[in-house]
């Protein structure tokens, strides 16, 4: 698999998602945000994690309108996958590209720990080798990371079985973590090729440093 | 012209910077304090002296760029 991993002024986290998908084995290229062209042949995008353009504005609002978020775009309609990772995700939501916005967390602190999160649904490209209630240990490290949607557009993530994941205890039972609606952690589009997450599972692959939970994540996208 | 926009959380978003700023005014002893707000203000120098035409032309920059319409809304005063 071929890997390309968008890179913005301020992008931080486009290294350890290299390492990641290159330690499961899948090529990957760096794509700088000027470009207007994607690399042929690749089977995923990532947006990675970092501060575009020092998240003035709103975190992802001006790195959304960077030529090669046209070509995210077009792939993405035409059924190419996207995975947003924390900034990535903010991006992605800016785009129009996912539902939701993410807001400044309640307690406006920078969140930075390790924290479980609880898998609402599998039945998609990214999360399908993990199932359906099972407790992951991934880190986040974000400031705005507090998901909000309206009822209408919450009512649709549920029966499309959009909701990817929730911040949980051990047991798997909702937390609040940031203030998002209903502890939302990850959301995909409706047509389940578009995802995003607050949390990082590139900085999850090795027990020493603590989790690799991270690894059945990404694995998800090999098939 | 002159632009000035303000944008704001919607009513009904919960506004965190807002929640802490009325915490710290209530421990202050300003007791009379109902609600507290947090938004931010752009201020933009246009070429035209056209106050329909810059109007028009603000708005669509709030709507594609200065505020994400899924959180927020955003007033226009025109000089």
């Amino acid at each position: 698999m071929k890997v390309a991993v968008l890179r913005f002024p301020g992008t931080n986290c486009e290294f350890d998602t290299q390492y990641a998908f290159e330690k499961l084995g899948h090529s990957t290229e760096l794509v700088w945000h000027e470009n207007e062209k994607l690399p042929t042949d690749i089977d995923l995008v990532v947006v990675p994690g970092g501060f575009s353009y020092g998240d003035y504005l709103r975190s992802g609002s001006i790195a959304r309108f960077s030529p090669v978020m046209k070509a995210v775009t077009t792939y993405a309609n035409n059924g190419g996958k996207v995975l947003g990772i924390c900034n990535g995700f903010q991006i992605l939501t800016e785009a129009g590209l996912l539902p939701g916005a993410l807001k400044r967390n309640n307690d406006l602190h920078f969140i930075s720990k390790h924290q479980n999160l609880c898998v609402i649904n599998n039945d998609n490209a990214f999360l399908n080798k993990c199932s359906k209630g099972e407790v992951l240990n991934i880190p986040i490290a974000h400031a705005d990371g507090n998901y909000y949607i309206d009822d209408e557009g919450f009512k649709k993530l549920e029966e499309n079985e959009q909701i990817l994941l929730r911040y949980s205890d051990s047991e798997g039972n909702p937390v609040v973590v940031n203030g998002s609606v209903t502890s939302i952690a990850g959301v995909c589009n409706e047509n389940k090729n578009v995802f995003g997450l607050m949390p990082h599972p590139e900085r999850a692959l090795e027990a020493i440093l603590g989790s690799e939970d991270g690894v059945r994540m990404l694995k998800g996208f090999d098939a | 012209m002159t632009a000035t926009v303000n944008v704001f959380l919607k009513d009904g978003v919960l506004d965190p910077q807002g929640k802490a700023a009325h915490h710290a005014l209530d421990s202050l002893g300003f007791s009379g304090v109902v609600d507290v707000r947090i938004g931010k203000q752009i201020i933009i120098k246009l070429d035209t002296q056209d106050k329909d035409k810059a109007e028009d032309e603000v708005k669509e920059m709030c709507e594609t760029l200065l505020a994400n319409t899924v959180i927020e809304d955003y007033t226009i005063e025109i000089n």
